[in-house]
């Protein structure tokens, strides 16, 4: 059987709003854009993140800082894949020590990238907090992790699966529910 | 995409899109190295043993680099004063570091083949670092990745190889590599230091520089090994040094934007001239970094991905 897609649950301009939304949230947080960073998880935290910032620059004026990081290097399971997950660079060119650092993602599930991020994060310096935004928060976890920010929340089961497209990526912006193979 | 192979003995075997996937993903690799902590996790708690039975800097340290960046523990086994001065085999010494519960063994051997022997005895996963005149694949590998980085790909790109051909196991990596890769390598150098048979593998030889070097995109130059005029193969370092040793002269008849290899470790002033040596077209010492990077890249290939069925190259 081969994946259905079963129900969308964002459409382009949900998607717009959920961000907007979240860039507003990050300021009033923060208090401003003092210190603040925004760090993009390859591949879709990576346009959501720079959409992020732009948001961002429009409601402050304020550009502020946006790196890209892969964390293949440190997943947890590389050992149990039985295929290679292609490593790409991870490009944060400037130091994170003492900055606020937002790191963006588009599915927060068992919470593994996340840990996988953090981890990461703390090899290229020591920052003064760090904050997690997502597009979908779809529950499930198993770590102790959880979302600052949140586009959506989407109760699911096990055996669906969440996918996010992004104009950037995928041509288009929508995000759906898909029943998985059994 | 899988990286199926058990060890890495040779680029004769490997195809042109694992080549290609090796240098992907020495990209990122050579980021961790910009950083302020040079240290990712991945490899944590696998071992990697380096077994060279003959003299190496660059690519021994390169490679306990390489690992130990990757998170992994290194130990080396220096043949001077280890148990082989003692009379134990290859095979005695193999199976004695896999009881240590070595992950990955890297061998270097004067005898070509002995990696390829040590990769059937052990389950560790066997890289060569250099076997006899045969092959030194993460050589080829580095210089591979220099000239994608500098040259933006192997396509029509024509690459001289000069000097000592028959006694180098980078002359045969490079060859097969870049040939693999759709570039035109010619060999150069004095007929005595080029096999006749070295046609059949693909490339043109030639004797003469000025014709050798026209019009090339890439300059690999080999070290002259000295010993080698005792045995008679040319009459005076000076004579090869004229003939043969790159200098401005003769850089002159490359592209204007050649770029200039050396596997290292470089007889100053004898198979390359000082000024070219520290010109803005060599790139030895980038060389000497990418080495890292690409065998990170080796590393984490053979020693992530679960079970497969898995082949020797």
């Amino acid at each position: 059987m081969s994946p259905r897609e079963k129900v969308q649950i964002m459409d382009q301009e949900g998607i717009r709003r959920a961000l907007t939304r979240i860039a507003h949230e990050i300021l009033e947080k923060n208090a401003g854009t003092k210190d603040l960073v925004l760090i993009g998880i390859r591949r879709r935290g990576v346009p959501l993140a720079s959409r992020l910032s732009e948001r961002i620059k429009e409601i402050e004026g304020t550009s502020i800082p946006l790196g890209i990081l892969d964390i293949t290097l440190y997943r947890d399971d590389l050992s149990q894949l039985d295929y290679h997950p292609l490593v790409r660079k991870t490009e944060v060119p400037f130091s994170i020590t003492g900055k606020k650092v937002v790191l963006v993602d588009d599915v927060l599930y068992t919470g593994r990238t996340v840990r996988a991020a953090m981890d990461a994060l703390m090899d290229l310096g020591r920052p003064q907090l760090i904050q997690l935004a997502v597009l979908i928060d779809r529950g499930h976890r198993e770590l102790p992790i959880r979302a600052d920010f949140v586009g959506k929340n989407v109760p699911t089961s096990r055996k669906e699966q969440i996918n996010v497209s992004l104009l950037e990526i995928d041509g288009e912006d929508k995000v759906t529910i898909v029943e998985k193979d059994t | 995409m899988k990286f199926k192979r058990k060890d890495v003995l040779g680029l004769e075997d490997l195809t042109a899109e694992e080549i290609n996937l090796i240098l992907d993903t020495a990209e990122p690799m050579k980021e961790i190295m910009t950083r302020d902590i040079k240290k990712v996790p991945t490899l944590r708690g696998r071992s990697v043993i380096t077994l060279f039975y003959e003299p190496s800097t660059r690519t021994r340290s390169s490679f306990e680099l390489a690992a130990k960046y990757l998170g992994a523990d290194t130990s080396s086994i220096a043949i001077a004063n280890s148990s082989v001065q003692k009379g134990e085999s290859l095979r005695d010494t193999a199976k004695t570091l896999e009881a240590m519960a070595a992950d990955v063994i890297i061998i270097r051997h004067n005898a070509a083949g002995a990696p390829h022997l040590l990769a059937r005895w052990v389950s560790a996963r066997v890289i060569n670092a250099g076997d006899g005149a045969h092959e030194h694949p993460t050589q080829a590998l580095l210089d591979m990745f220099t000239i994608r980085e500098k040259k933006g790909g192997f396509q029509g790109l024509k690459v001289a190889i000069l000097g000592d051909i028959t006694h180098s196991r980078v002359a045969r990596s490079n060859i097969w590599g870049l040939t693999k890769m759709g570039a035109e390598v010619r060999v150069v150098g004095p007929a005595t230091l080029i096999p006749p048979e070295i046609e059949r593998l693909g490339v043109k030889a030639y004797h003469d520089w000025e014709e050798g070097l026209k019009d090339v995109d890439v300059i690999n130059v080999l070290r002259i090994q000295l010993e080698r005029q005792k045995k008679g193969l040319f009459p005076s370092i000076r004579e090869y040094t004229r003939l043969y040793g790159l200098d401005q002269r003769k850089l002159q008849v490359a592209k204007p934007d050649v770029l200039v290899l050396h596997p290292g470790p470089v007889n100053r002033g004898i198979e390359i001239s000082p000024d070219v040596q520290d010109g803005p077209h060599a790139a030895i010492n980038e060389q000497v970094t990418n080495g890292v990077a690409v065998r990170m890249a080796l590393l984490y290939l053979l020693m992530s991905g679960g079970e497969k069925d898995e082949i020797s190259a």
